[in-house]
């Protein structure tokens, strides 16, 4: 799918000469950057983050973290003219800031959950807990809130002065730009087209993104946790919602904005948009693996017999899967902790979610294309 | 002398006639500065100490209230120049850029949606991590969700009207999902099975969710109208009755949340 020529080695092959340890670290960071090892790489890092989360965020860990991250971040710029413009582009900015500051804050709301999981440990009060009595409004909250307005319209006035707001070349119906993006914060949905039909990347799960936060507090029966920052005392809920954040929603955003390219071809950060690169594309239906490549024979004619293999591993993953995952100890005490409705509701919306990054491996390992085919009706999952 | 004049002025009948307390200096007429405040008493008297700090709650959900204020302001001086006419919207924002002196409002209003779908995101994710969202504020958290959708339709809408290559073409992908609606969508899954009798179809290129949309098959005039009126219109207002009711049930769900 992605070539993974190294550039150097092209370079070589045109008898460029010397490759530097720089171009060498480019590439190396290019091959890793494609969805099949970075995503799960990111995976690994989130639940690393969240596992360790009482060592790396005291203060002297962490910064020196973020400082490394935001010189390595910049240093890139005048080092690679790819990268650079990518960056630089106005309209990318906001994207740099979502990575700063959900980093930021991510690290400001689990900092306040290791101090209240310990102090809770050792029978001290939360940082929320006060000893105090009520402040008045004013002016404790009002004065804060108009340092908050002021630091606000500074910050935007000075970056509405530094950048200009983006203006192309006017309309042309008859032209489509390539590539063609929709805004950027529905770059995660963008990006999911490339695993999933129109109507499920954008339809269906945007739909039951919705549905599920808005469902949340009615499904999420754990009375902990209420009004502190914890993170001890809500780890499914926590790392369940934080696993679509992050990485289904943020991540995928950076992808489909950074690396995204001409004919939404996957880029890494330090490669030229190529817009004649073309990636054959061989991917097969579950139908296909099991007619043809297990059974060796030809695809049925009639699409329900054709499509029953797909059909049984769907109604297994939404209807048995939720059953059978009462199984394991964790899920059965949510079971039988939250009722029946609520538990199903859970466990389908979040077997749902999951289907994600499981079609995203079945691309990756065998290119499967869809579980089930049947464009006779346009339904493709 | 200086003093001689605040005093005056805060003695005059005008004075007086508006803000009806006297210098919030003590107990009573700080309490006084909230309630008779119409803006203001949107805060309790008092709040718990907890509540309040940077760290809880990160100002987000303030911020993002200030950037829909911000915005407001900054999409009406832009109606001003702006005319959603195909013929026009694009060399009125180029003349904006020409002719207007300081001419950063559309500057501001754009980098300000950015940063207010930012925002919210943020605001979301504390409200989230402080499980804030558990009773007695469910419902409020609803009302966010549904803030959090208008927020992003607001910032989609507006894409369209500069009426340039990255405006129709990223309207275009996004329009594109709308065709894909499970039976309401020409391209969506089991529209062509929704049949009249006689073998009719319901849902065609004129009658499906995306000529909803677009008031079209493709992004065009009717397009850019329809999203000018719900940008400048029908989500702001929706979003701000929204906004209201939110502020109201964070008040009557008992304030920001702590432990109990
Ligand atoms: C236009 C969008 C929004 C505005 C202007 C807004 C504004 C606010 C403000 C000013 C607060 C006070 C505390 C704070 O600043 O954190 C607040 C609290 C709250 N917001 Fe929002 N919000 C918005 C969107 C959302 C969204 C997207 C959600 C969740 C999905 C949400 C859920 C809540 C909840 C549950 C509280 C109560 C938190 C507590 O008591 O600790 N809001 N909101």
């Amino acid at each position: 799918m992605i070539s993974l020529l190294p550039n150097s080695t092209l370079l070589l092959a045109s008898g460029a000469p010397d490759i530097t340890a720089l171009d060498k670290f480019k590439d190396f960071v290019n091959r890793w950057s494609v969805p099949q090892y970075s995503l799960p790489l990111f995976c690994i890092l989130m639940f690393a983050a969240f596992f360790w989360y009482r060592k790396w965020t005291k203060p002297a860990i962490f910064w020196p973290l973020m400082i490394g991250f935001t010189i390595v971040y910049f240093a890139f710029i005048p080092l690679d003219d790819s990268y650079a413009s990518i960056l630089k582009k106005p309209d990318n900015v906001p994207i740099s800031m979502m990575v700063f500051l959900t980093l930021y804050f991510l690290w400001l709301g689990l900092r306040q959950a290791a101090i209240n999981d310990q102090n809770m440990e050792i029978g001290k009060p939360l940082i929320e807990e006060d000893r105090e009595d009520k402040v008045l409004c004013w002016p404790d909250l009002v004065y804060s809130e108009l340092l908050a307005m002021v630091l606000c319209t500074v910050v935007l006035i000075v970056w509405s002065v530094l950048l200009k707001a983006p203006l192309e070349s006017p309309a042309n119906p008859a032209g489509p730009p390539n590539p063609s993006k929709a805004p950027w914060y529905f770059l995660g949905l963008q990006e999911l087209l490339v695993y999933f039909d129109p109507w499920m990347a954008g339809v269906v799960l945007p739909g039951l993104i919705i549905l599920g936060l808005a469902a949340m507090p009615y499904i999420d029966t754990n009375p902990k946790g209420n009004g502190y920052y914890t993170f001890k005392e809500r780890k499914f809920a926590i790392l369940t919602w934080m696993f679509g954040y992050l990485i289904l929603w943020c991540v995928l955003i950076v992808f489909g904005t950074f690396l995204r390219g001409p004919n939404w071809n996957f880029f890494g950060p330090f490669q030229v948009w190529d817009p004649h690169r073309v990636d054959p594309l061989t991917n097969i239906n579950i139908s296909d693996v099991w007619y043809v490549v297990l059974l060796g024979g030809k695809l049925p004619e009639n699409i329900l017999v054709r499509e029953w293999p797909g059909m049984v591993l769907t109604v297994f993953w939404l209807g048995a899967l939720p059953v059978l995952m009462t199984r394991i100890g964790f899920f059965g005490r949510l079971r039988s902790q939250m009722g029946f409705s609520r538990y199903y509701l859970m466990a389908v919306l979040f077997v749902i979610m999951l289907l994600v990054p499981v079609k995203m491996v079945g691309r990756w390992t065998f290119n499967l294309k869809y579980i089930i085919a049947m464009p006779e009706i346009n339904f493709n999952l | 002398m200086l003093q001689g004049v605040i005093n005056s002025i805060r003695e005059s009948q005008v004075w007086s006639s508006i803000f009806r307390h006297g210098i919030p200096r003590d107990r009573r007429t700080r309490v006084m500065a909230i309630m008779s405040n119409v803006f203001l008493h949107l805060h309790p008297v008092a709040v718990r100490k907890s509540g309040i700090r940077l760290s809880f709650t990160w100002c987000m959900g303030g911020l993002t209230f200030f950037l829909f204020i911000a915005e407001t302001i900054s999409g009406v001086l832009l109606m001003f120049y702006y005319r959603p006419v195909v013929e026009y919207a694009y060399s009125d924002i180029i003349g904006m850029r020409a002719h207007l002196t300081l001419g950063i409002m559309r500057e501001i209003h754009r980098w300000g949606a950015h940063a207010m779908i930012i925002s919210v995101w943020l605001h979301m994710m504390r409200v989230f991590l402080t499980g804030s969202y558990k009773p007695p504020r469910e419902f409020n958290w609803v009302v966010g969700v549904i803030l959090l959708v208008l927020t992003m339709l607001l910032s989609f809408t507006g894409y369209l009207l500069p009426w340039d290559q990255l405006a129709i073409w990223a309207i275009t992908v996004g329009s594109k999902m709308a065709e894909a609606t499970p039976f309401a969508g020409m391209a969506g899954p089991g529209s062509n099975l929704l049949q009249l009798p006689g073998g009719i179809p319901i849902v065609t290129p004129y009658s499906d969710a995306k000529f909803l949309l677009l008031g079209g098959e493709s992004v065009g005039e009717a397009a850019l109208l329809r999203f000018y009126v719900l940008h400048c219109i029908a989500i702001p207002l929706g979003a701000a009755t929204l906004i209201a009711v939110h502020f109201w049930r964070i008040r009557k769900d008992g304030g920001i949340s702590g432990p109990m």
